[in-house]
Protein backbone atom coordinates (compact mmCIF):
# COMPACT_ATOMS: atom_id res chain seq x y z
CA UNK A 1 0.00 0.00 0.00
CA UNK A 2 2.55 2.19 0.68
CA UNK A 3 4.41 1.73 -2.04
CA UNK A 4 1.68 2.60 -4.26
CA UNK A 5 2.01 5.73 -6.37
CA UNK A 6 -0.25 7.45 -7.87
CA UNK A 7 -1.06 10.06 -10.56
CA UNK A 8 -2.07 13.75 -9.70
CA UNK A 9 -5.11 13.19 -11.72
CA UNK A 10 -5.83 10.03 -10.03
CA UNK A 11 -5.44 12.20 -6.72
CA UNK A 12 -7.14 15.45 -7.58
CA UNK A 13 -10.55 12.76 -8.65
CA UNK A 14 -10.08 11.14 -5.49
CA UNK A 15 -10.33 14.95 -3.41
CA UNK A 16 -13.16 15.47 -5.35
CA UNK A 17 -15.15 12.20 -4.89
CA UNK A 18 -14.55 12.79 -1.05
CA UNK A 19 -15.58 16.22 -1.01
CA UNK A 20 -18.97 15.33 -3.50
CA UNK A 21 -20.15 12.70 -0.89
CA UNK A 22 -19.87 14.97 1.84
CA UNK A 23 -23.66 16.13 2.24
CA UNK A 24 -22.68 19.22 4.16
CA UNK A 25 -20.19 20.23 1.79
CA UNK A 26 -23.12 19.97 -0.62
CA UNK A 27 -25.56 22.47 -0.42
CA UNK A 28 -23.93 24.82 2.06
CA UNK A 29 -24.46 28.81 2.73
CA UNK A 30 -21.22 31.05 2.98
CA UNK A 31 -21.40 34.87 3.58
CA UNK A 32 -18.06 36.77 2.77
CA UNK A 33 -17.07 39.79 0.66
CA UNK A 34 -17.07 39.55 -2.75
CA UNK A 35 -13.34 40.26 -4.92
CA UNK A 36 -11.42 39.60 -7.89
CA UNK A 37 -15.00 39.83 -9.49
CA UNK A 38 -15.35 39.26 -12.89
CA UNK A 39 -18.31 38.82 -15.21
CA UNK A 40 -16.94 37.06 -17.90
CA UNK A 41 -18.50 37.20 -21.50
CA UNK A 42 -19.70 33.98 -21.63
CA UNK A 43 -22.34 34.98 -18.53
CA UNK A 44 -20.32 32.87 -16.00
CA UNK A 45 -19.62 35.10 -12.70
CA UNK A 46 -16.13 34.44 -11.88
CA UNK A 47 -14.46 36.08 -7.79
CA UNK A 48 -13.12 34.92 -4.60
CA UNK A 49 -15.08 35.26 -1.65
CA UNK A 50 -13.18 36.14 1.98
CA UNK A 51 -13.65 37.41 5.36
CA UNK A 52 -10.89 39.06 7.66
CA UNK A 53 -8.63 35.92 7.69
CA UNK A 54 -9.17 33.49 4.64
CA UNK A 55 -10.72 33.67 1.20
CA UNK A 56 -12.00 31.12 -1.33
CA UNK A 57 -12.39 30.72 -4.95
CA UNK A 58 -15.69 31.02 -6.54
CA UNK A 59 -17.47 30.39 -9.40
CA UNK A 60 -21.18 30.95 -10.64
CA UNK A 61 -22.41 29.40 -13.95
CA UNK A 62 -24.37 31.41 -16.85
CA UNK A 63 -27.47 29.60 -15.83
CA UNK A 64 -27.53 31.09 -12.17
CA UNK A 65 -25.68 33.99 -12.76
CA UNK A 66 -28.67 35.31 -15.11
CA UNK A 67 -30.86 35.03 -12.27
CA UNK A 68 -28.86 37.67 -10.16
CA UNK A 69 -31.30 40.30 -10.04
CA UNK A 70 -28.40 43.19 -8.65
CA UNK A 71 -24.82 43.67 -10.40
CA UNK A 72 -22.29 42.03 -8.10
CA UNK A 73 -18.88 44.02 -7.31
CA UNK A 74 -16.08 43.94 -4.87
CA UNK A 75 -16.61 44.86 -1.63
CA UNK A 76 -19.79 43.92 -1.58
CA UNK A 77 -21.02 41.59 1.59
CA UNK A 78 -23.36 38.75 0.10
CA UNK A 79 -24.47 35.68 0.94
CA UNK A 80 -24.14 32.54 -1.64
CA UNK A 81 -25.67 29.49 -1.40
CA UNK A 82 -24.05 26.40 -3.74
CA UNK A 83 -21.76 22.99 -3.48
CA UNK A 84 -17.89 22.94 -2.23
CA UNK A 85 -16.27 21.05 -4.86
CA UNK A 86 -12.50 20.60 -6.44
CA UNK A 87 -11.80 21.72 -9.73
CA UNK A 88 -9.05 19.21 -10.89
CA UNK A 89 -7.19 20.44 -13.42
CA UNK A 90 -5.76 23.10 -11.17
CA UNK A 91 -6.12 21.01 -8.02
CA UNK A 92 -8.27 23.99 -5.80
CA UNK A 93 -11.54 23.46 -4.20
CA UNK A 94 -13.79 26.46 -4.86
CA UNK A 95 -17.53 27.20 -5.13
CA UNK A 96 -20.06 25.98 -6.89
CA UNK A 97 -22.47 29.07 -6.48
CA UNK A 98 -26.20 28.39 -7.41
CA UNK A 99 -27.64 31.76 -5.75
CA UNK A 100 -26.06 35.11 -4.24
CA UNK A 101 -27.88 37.24 -2.20
CA UNK A 102 -27.23 41.29 -1.11
CA UNK A 103 -25.70 40.56 2.89
CA UNK A 104 -28.67 42.40 5.41
CA UNK A 105 -30.72 44.27 2.46
CA UNK A 106 -32.86 42.14 0.15
CA UNK A 107 -31.76 41.65 -3.59
CA UNK A 108 -34.44 43.58 -5.41
CA UNK A 109 -33.45 46.36 -3.03
CA UNK A 110 -30.01 46.33 -4.68
CA UNK A 111 -30.84 46.17 -7.53
CA UNK A 112 -33.09 49.18 -6.73
CA UNK A 113 -30.40 51.09 -5.49
CA UNK A 114 -28.28 50.33 -8.24
CA UNK A 115 -30.10 51.27 -10.96
CA UNK A 116 -31.35 54.69 -9.08
CA UNK A 117 -27.70 55.26 -9.32
CA UNK A 118 -27.21 54.23 -12.32
CA UNK A 119 -30.13 56.85 -13.43
CA UNK A 120 -29.24 59.42 -11.30
CA UNK A 121 -25.74 59.59 -12.81
CA UNK A 122 -27.18 59.55 -16.27
CA UNK A 123 -28.96 62.93 -15.76
CA UNK A 124 -32.72 61.03 -15.20
CA UNK A 125 -33.51 62.28 -12.39
CA UNK A 126 -32.51 66.20 -13.26
CA UNK A 127 -34.90 68.93 -12.10
CA UNK A 128 -34.39 70.92 -14.90
CA UNK A 129 -35.82 68.18 -17.06
CA UNK A 130 -38.90 68.14 -15.13
CA UNK A 131 -42.05 69.10 -17.35
CA UNK A 132 -44.63 71.69 -15.17
CA UNK A 133 -47.27 69.71 -13.92
CA UNK A 134 -50.45 72.13 -15.87
CA UNK A 135 -53.16 74.04 -13.48
CA UNK A 136 -56.45 72.96 -14.24
CA UNK A 137 -55.78 70.32 -16.99
CA UNK A 138 -58.31 69.80 -19.62
CA UNK A 139 -57.64 66.61 -19.28
CA UNK A 140 -56.06 63.77 -17.12
CA UNK A 141 -54.56 60.83 -18.17
CA UNK A 142 -54.54 58.02 -15.57
CA UNK A 143 -53.09 54.40 -16.19
CA UNK A 144 -53.53 52.28 -13.16
CA UNK A 145 -55.97 49.07 -12.40
CA UNK A 146 -59.38 49.13 -13.70
CA UNK A 147 -60.48 47.72 -10.52
CA UNK A 148 -60.11 48.30 -6.52
CA UNK A 149 -59.92 51.10 -4.36
CA UNK A 150 -57.06 53.91 -6.65
CA UNK A 151 -59.30 54.23 -9.38
CA UNK A 152 -62.22 55.06 -7.28
CA UNK A 153 -60.15 57.58 -4.60
CA UNK A 154 -58.45 59.44 -7.65
CA UNK A 155 -62.41 59.77 -9.55
CA UNK A 156 -64.04 60.90 -5.38
CA UNK A 157 -61.12 62.79 -4.51
CA UNK A 158 -60.91 64.80 -7.89
CA UNK A 159 -64.34 65.10 -8.43
CA UNK A 160 -65.25 66.24 -4.93
CA UNK A 161 -62.46 69.28 -5.47
CA UNK A 162 -64.05 69.71 -9.25
CA UNK A 163 -67.07 68.64 -10.33
CA UNK A 164 -66.40 68.67 -14.13
CA UNK A 165 -63.23 66.40 -14.42
CA UNK A 166 -61.95 65.07 -17.48
CA UNK A 167 -60.26 61.79 -16.57
CA UNK A 168 -59.44 59.31 -19.66
CA UNK A 169 -58.19 55.71 -17.67
CA UNK A 170 -56.02 53.22 -19.37
CA UNK A 171 -56.14 49.89 -17.49
CA UNK A 172 -52.59 48.51 -16.48
CA UNK A 173 -51.81 45.77 -14.41
CA UNK A 174 -50.42 47.24 -11.34
CA UNK A 175 -48.76 44.15 -9.55
CA UNK A 176 -46.74 41.11 -10.81
CA UNK A 177 -44.44 40.42 -14.28
CA UNK A 178 -46.59 42.72 -17.01
CA UNK A 179 -46.32 45.74 -14.78
CA UNK A 180 -43.78 47.56 -16.66
CA UNK A 181 -44.78 46.34 -19.71
CA UNK A 182 -48.65 47.55 -19.46
CA UNK A 183 -47.56 50.67 -17.82
CA UNK A 184 -45.02 51.49 -20.76
CA UNK A 185 -48.11 50.36 -23.31
CA UNK A 186 -50.37 53.19 -21.37
CA UNK A 187 -47.24 55.77 -21.58
CA UNK A 188 -46.87 55.26 -25.48
CA UNK A 189 -51.05 55.42 -25.96
CA UNK A 190 -51.21 58.80 -24.47
CA UNK A 191 -48.25 60.04 -26.16
CA UNK A 192 -49.09 58.98 -29.67
CA UNK A 193 -52.80 59.69 -28.88
CA UNK A 194 -51.92 63.27 -27.70
CA UNK A 195 -55.16 63.47 -25.79
CA UNK A 196 -54.31 64.24 -22.51
CA UNK A 197 -52.34 66.95 -20.64
CA UNK A 198 -50.79 65.63 -17.78
CA UNK A 199 -49.93 61.64 -17.13
CA UNK A 200 -50.76 59.84 -13.40
CA UNK A 201 -49.64 56.53 -12.98
CA UNK A 202 -51.42 55.15 -9.75
CA UNK A 203 -50.89 51.90 -7.44
CA UNK A 204 -52.49 51.24 -4.01
CA UNK A 205 -49.77 51.26 -0.94
CA UNK A 206 -48.16 47.45 -0.88
CA UNK A 207 -44.63 45.66 -0.19
CA UNK A 208 -41.44 46.64 -1.57
CA UNK A 209 -41.75 43.44 -3.70
CA UNK A 210 -45.41 44.39 -4.57
CA UNK A 211 -44.24 47.67 -6.29
CA UNK A 212 -41.15 46.15 -7.60
CA UNK A 213 -42.38 46.38 -11.23
CA UNK A 214 -42.11 50.33 -10.85
CA UNK A 215 -38.35 50.12 -10.58
CA UNK A 216 -38.09 48.97 -14.15
CA UNK A 217 -35.01 50.53 -16.52
CA UNK A 218 -37.16 50.67 -19.75
CA UNK A 219 -40.08 52.26 -17.40
CA UNK A 220 -38.15 55.06 -16.34
CA UNK A 221 -36.34 55.54 -20.00
CA UNK A 222 -40.21 55.69 -21.09
CA UNK A 223 -41.40 58.61 -18.14
CA UNK A 224 -38.24 60.52 -19.09
CA UNK A 225 -38.64 60.73 -22.96
CA UNK A 226 -42.64 61.28 -22.54
CA UNK A 227 -43.89 64.61 -23.83
CA UNK A 228 -46.79 65.11 -21.77
CA UNK A 229 -46.00 65.82 -18.05
CA UNK A 230 -46.28 62.72 -15.87
CA UNK A 231 -46.99 62.45 -11.67
CA UNK A 232 -46.02 59.28 -10.31
CA UNK A 233 -48.22 57.92 -7.20
CA UNK A 234 -47.23 54.67 -6.87
CA UNK A 235 -47.32 53.52 -2.93
CA UNK A 236 -47.79 55.33 -0.02
CA UNK A 237 -45.89 58.17 1.62
CA UNK A 238 -42.85 56.10 3.06
CA UNK A 239 -42.61 54.03 -0.60
CA UNK A 240 -40.25 55.49 -2.95
CA UNK A 241 -40.00 53.52 -6.57
CA UNK A 242 -37.70 54.73 -9.34
CA UNK A 243 -41.16 55.79 -10.92
CA UNK A 244 -40.92 58.08 -8.59
CA UNK A 245 -37.44 59.92 -9.11
CA UNK A 246 -37.90 59.95 -12.81
CA UNK A 247 -41.47 61.20 -13.26
CA UNK A 248 -41.91 65.15 -13.44
CA UNK A 249 -43.84 65.38 -9.76
CA UNK A 250 -44.10 62.24 -7.04
CA UNK A 251 -47.80 62.22 -5.66
CA UNK A 252 -47.38 60.71 -1.75
CA UNK A 253 -50.38 58.91 -2.69
CA UNK A 254 -53.20 58.49 -5.61
CA UNK A 255 -55.58 60.50 -3.88
CA UNK A 256 -53.05 63.46 -3.45
CA UNK A 257 -52.00 63.09 -7.06
CA UNK A 258 -55.89 63.60 -7.83
CA UNK A 259 -55.18 66.96 -5.70
CA UNK A 260 -52.13 68.20 -7.38
CA UNK A 261 -53.84 68.23 -11.14
CA UNK A 262 -57.14 69.51 -9.80
CA UNK A 263 -57.80 72.48 -7.71
CA UNK A 264 -60.49 73.19 -5.65
CA UNK A 265 -63.30 74.69 -8.11
CA UNK A 266 -64.07 77.52 -5.50
CA UNK A 267 -60.24 78.26 -5.17
CA UNK A 268 -60.15 78.27 -8.95
CA UNK A 269 -62.99 80.64 -9.33
CA UNK A 270 -61.70 83.19 -6.30
CA UNK A 271 -58.47 83.23 -8.07
CA UNK A 272 -60.20 84.59 -11.46
CA UNK A 273 -62.21 87.14 -9.67
CA UNK A 274 -58.86 88.08 -8.20
CA UNK A 275 -57.17 88.90 -10.96
CA UNK A 276 -60.48 91.20 -12.24
CA UNK A 277 -60.43 92.83 -9.23
CA UNK A 278 -56.68 93.43 -9.37
CA UNK A 279 -57.39 94.35 -12.74
CA UNK A 280 -59.94 96.66 -12.32
CA UNK A 281 -58.33 98.25 -9.22
CA UNK A 282 -54.69 98.63 -11.28
CA UNK A 283 -56.64 101.01 -14.32
CA UNK A 284 -58.30 103.15 -11.28
CA UNK A 285 -55.39 103.69 -9.39
CA UNK A 286 -53.21 104.24 -12.67
CA UNK A 287 -56.15 106.76 -13.84
CA UNK A 288 -56.37 108.61 -10.36
CA UNK A 289 -52.77 108.80 -10.84
CA UNK A 290 -52.16 110.12 -13.91
CA UNK A 291 -55.44 112.73 -13.25
CA UNK A 292 -53.27 113.84 -9.97
CA UNK A 293 -50.21 114.00 -11.95
CA UNK A 294 -51.58 116.53 -14.55
CA UNK A 295 -52.97 118.45 -11.49
CA UNK A 296 -49.45 118.64 -10.31
CA UNK A 297 -48.21 120.17 -13.73
CA UNK A 298 -50.90 122.55 -13.79
CA UNK A 299 -50.38 123.63 -10.62
CA UNK A 300 -46.10 123.87 -10.43
CA UNK A 301 -44.15 126.96 -11.24
CA UNK A 302 -43.12 125.70 -14.55
CA UNK A 303 -46.60 126.02 -15.36
CA UNK A 304 -47.19 129.31 -13.83
CA UNK A 305 -44.81 131.09 -15.85
CA UNK A 306 -45.54 130.74 -19.28
CA UNK A 307 -49.04 131.40 -18.19
CA UNK A 308 -47.96 134.62 -16.40
CA UNK A 309 -46.19 135.22 -19.88
CA UNK A 310 -49.21 134.74 -22.02
CA UNK A 311 -51.53 137.10 -19.60
CA UNK A 312 -48.83 139.73 -19.79
CA UNK A 313 -49.11 139.65 -23.77
CA UNK A 314 -53.31 139.06 -23.34
CA UNK A 315 -52.94 142.33 -22.41
CA UNK A 316 -50.62 143.75 -24.67
CA UNK A 317 -52.62 142.81 -27.45
CA UNK A 318 -55.93 143.47 -26.30
CA UNK A 319 -54.81 147.03 -25.82
CA UNK A 320 -53.31 146.86 -29.04
CA UNK A 321 -56.84 146.06 -30.78
CA UNK A 322 -58.46 148.66 -28.94
CA UNK A 323 -55.63 151.47 -30.23
CA UNK A 324 -56.74 150.29 -33.84
CA UNK A 325 -60.07 150.68 -33.12
CA UNK A 326 -60.08 153.84 -31.81
CA UNK A 327 -57.83 155.27 -34.91
CA UNK A 328 -60.02 153.53 -37.34
CA UNK A 329 -63.16 154.91 -36.19
CA UNK A 330 -61.44 158.26 -35.97
CA UNK A 331 -60.57 157.86 -40.12
CA UNK A 332 -64.09 157.14 -40.68
CA UNK A 333 -65.04 160.24 -38.73
CA UNK A 334 -63.05 162.23 -40.71
CA UNK A 335 -63.78 160.42 -44.25
CA UNK A 336 -67.87 160.96 -43.15
CA UNK A 337 -67.29 165.01 -42.73
CA UNK A 338 -65.39 165.62 -46.04
CA UNK A 339 -68.37 163.26 -47.71
CA UNK A 340 -71.02 165.73 -46.35
CA UNK A 341 -68.88 169.15 -47.34
CA UNK A 342 -69.01 167.77 -50.50
CA UNK A 343 -72.31 166.79 -51.07
CA UNK A 344 -73.43 170.09 -49.82
CA UNK A 345 -70.84 171.89 -52.20
CA UNK A 346 -72.60 169.76 -55.47
CA UNK A 347 -76.01 170.53 -53.55
CA UNK A 348 -75.87 174.02 -53.96
CA UNK A 349 -74.21 173.85 -58.04
CA UNK A 350 -76.95 171.26 -58.82
CA UNK A 351 -79.50 172.89 -61.76
CA UNK A 352 -82.57 171.48 -60.15
CA UNK A 353 -81.30 173.87 -57.31
CA UNK A 354 -82.08 176.58 -59.94
CA UNK A 355 -85.70 175.64 -60.81
CA UNK A 356 -86.40 176.28 -57.47
CA UNK A 357 -85.91 180.00 -57.81
CA UNK A 358 -88.47 179.86 -61.02
CA UNK A 359 -86.31 178.94 -63.99
CA UNK A 360 -86.78 176.30 -65.91
CA UNK A 361 -85.59 174.12 -68.43
CA UNK A 362 -86.95 172.63 -71.94
CA UNK A 363 -86.35 170.20 -73.70
CA UNK A 364 -87.33 168.71 -77.29
CA UNK A 365 -88.83 165.15 -77.69
CA UNK A 366 -85.57 163.61 -78.39
CA UNK A 367 -83.98 165.45 -74.67
CA UNK A 368 -81.96 168.21 -76.29
CA UNK A 369 -82.12 171.06 -74.16
CA UNK A 370 -83.47 174.18 -76.31
CA UNK A 371 -81.19 176.87 -76.13
CA UNK A 372 -81.96 179.49 -79.15
CA UNK A 373 -85.04 179.97 -81.00
CA UNK A 374 -83.29 178.48 -84.22
CA UNK A 375 -83.60 175.15 -82.37
CA UNK A 376 -87.54 174.76 -82.61
CA UNK A 377 -89.78 174.73 -85.34
CA UNK A 378 -93.55 174.93 -85.35
CA UNK A 379 -95.41 172.46 -84.24
CA UNK A 380 -92.54 170.31 -82.23
CA UNK A 381 -93.25 168.67 -79.11
CA UNK A 382 -91.79 170.55 -76.28
CA UNK A 383 -91.11 169.75 -72.47
CA UNK A 384 -90.64 172.07 -69.60
CA UNK A 385 -89.20 170.98 -66.55
CA UNK A 386 -90.23 173.01 -63.71
CA UNK A 387 -89.49 172.84 -59.89
CA UNK A 388 -92.46 170.28 -59.06
CA UNK A 389 -93.05 169.00 -62.72
CA UNK A 390 -93.06 168.77 -66.30
CA UNK A 391 -95.08 170.78 -68.96
CA UNK A 392 -95.71 169.39 -72.75
CA UNK A 393 -95.98 171.99 -74.95
CA UNK A 394 -96.87 172.66 -78.79
CA UNK A 395 -94.69 175.05 -80.15
CA UNK A 396 -97.05 177.86 -81.85
CA UNK B 1 -59.01 66.80 -29.98
CA UNK B 2 -56.00 68.18 -31.80
CA UNK B 3 -57.94 71.62 -32.54
CA UNK B 4 -58.36 71.44 -28.62
CA UNK B 5 -55.19 71.05 -27.72
CA UNK B 6 -54.17 74.65 -29.93
CA UNK B 7 -56.27 76.56 -28.23
CA UNK B 8 -55.22 78.46 -24.76
CA UNK B 9 -55.44 76.61 -22.31
CA UNK B 10 -57.19 77.46 -18.92
CA UNK B 11 -53.55 77.82 -17.40
CA UNK B 12 -52.02 80.29 -19.63
CA UNK B 13 -55.04 82.85 -19.83
CA UNK B 14 -55.37 82.61 -16.15
CA UNK B 15 -51.50 83.21 -16.24
CA UNK B 16 -51.81 86.29 -18.97
CA UNK B 17 -54.32 87.48 -16.84
CA UNK B 18 -52.00 87.45 -13.91
CA UNK B 19 -49.41 89.28 -15.81
CA UNK B 20 -51.50 91.59 -16.86
CA UNK B 21 -52.97 92.72 -13.51
CA UNK B 22 -49.18 93.12 -12.58
CA UNK B 23 -48.44 94.94 -15.69
CA UNK B 24 -51.08 97.38 -14.79
CA UNK B 25 -49.99 97.19 -10.93
CA UNK B 26 -46.55 98.25 -11.77
CA UNK B 27 -48.16 101.53 -13.74
CA UNK B 28 -45.62 102.79 -16.12
CA UNK B 29 -47.81 102.08 -19.41
CA UNK B 30 -49.03 104.50 -21.23
CA UNK B 31 -52.55 105.53 -21.50
CA UNK B 32 -53.25 103.66 -24.68
CA UNK B 33 -51.18 100.33 -22.96
CA UNK B 34 -52.65 100.54 -20.22
CA UNK B 35 -56.43 100.25 -21.70
CA UNK B 36 -55.71 98.18 -24.07
CA UNK B 37 -54.10 95.86 -21.58
CA UNK B 38 -57.25 96.28 -19.06
CA UNK B 39 -59.38 95.56 -21.87
CA UNK B 40 -57.82 92.47 -22.48
CA UNK B 41 -57.80 91.64 -18.95
CA UNK B 42 -61.46 91.59 -18.54
CA UNK B 43 -61.74 89.34 -22.00
CA UNK B 44 -59.10 86.90 -20.25
CA UNK B 45 -61.25 87.18 -17.00
CA UNK B 46 -64.57 86.75 -18.74
CA UNK B 47 -62.71 83.75 -20.74
CA UNK B 48 -61.83 81.81 -17.72
CA UNK B 49 -65.00 81.73 -16.09
CA UNK B 50 -66.63 80.51 -19.51
CA UNK B 51 -64.31 77.80 -19.77
CA UNK B 52 -65.20 76.74 -16.09
CA UNK B 53 -68.86 76.71 -16.68
CA UNK B 54 -68.35 75.14 -20.24
CA UNK B 55 -66.21 72.16 -18.89
CA UNK B 56 -68.22 68.74 -18.64
CA UNK B 57 -67.71 65.84 -16.72
CA UNK B 58 -66.22 63.15 -18.22
CA UNK B 59 -64.79 59.80 -16.79
CA UNK B 60 -64.09 57.31 -19.63
CA UNK B 61 -61.87 54.28 -20.32
CA UNK B 62 -59.35 53.53 -23.17
CA UNK B 63 -60.32 49.99 -24.47
CA UNK B 64 -58.35 48.59 -27.17
CA UNK B 65 -60.32 47.03 -29.94
CA UNK B 66 -59.07 43.48 -32.16
CA UNK B 67 -57.62 45.68 -34.77
CA UNK B 68 -54.98 47.72 -32.29
CA UNK B 69 -57.22 50.66 -32.38
CA UNK B 70 -57.93 52.21 -29.15
CA UNK B 71 -61.31 53.34 -28.24
CA UNK B 72 -63.00 55.21 -25.28
CA UNK B 73 -65.85 53.75 -23.43
CA UNK B 74 -67.52 55.51 -20.08
CA UNK B 75 -66.19 53.93 -17.21
CA UNK B 76 -68.28 52.90 -14.30
CA UNK B 77 -66.52 53.01 -10.99
CA UNK B 78 -65.99 50.13 -9.40
CA UNK B 79 -67.67 49.00 -5.83
CA UNK B 80 -66.58 46.44 -3.65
Amino acid sequence: MENKVYTVSQLNKYIKMIFDKDIFLNNINISGEITNFKAHYTGHFYFTLKDEQATIKCVMFKSFASLVKFKPADGMKVVISGQVSVFERDGVYQIYCRTMTPEGLGDLYLAYEQLKEKLQKEGLFNEDHKKKIPFLPNRVGVITSRTGAVVRDIINVSTRRYDKVNLLIYPAAVQGVNVASTVIQGLDTFNKLNNVDVIIIARGGGSFEDLFGFNDEKLARKIYESKIPVISAVGHETDFTICDFVSDLRAPTPSAAAELVYPRYVDIVNKILLCKRRNINAIKNYILRKKDYVEKVKASKLEKVPLDMINKYRLVIDSSIRNSENILKMRVEKYKSRCMQNIAKLDALSPLKTLTRGYSVVENKNGQVIKSVNDVKKDDFLNITVNDGKIEVIVN
Amino acid sequence: MSQEKNEKTFEQSLEELEKIATNLERGDLTLEQAISEFEQGMNLSKECSKKLDEAEKKINILVQKENGEFEEETFETPVD
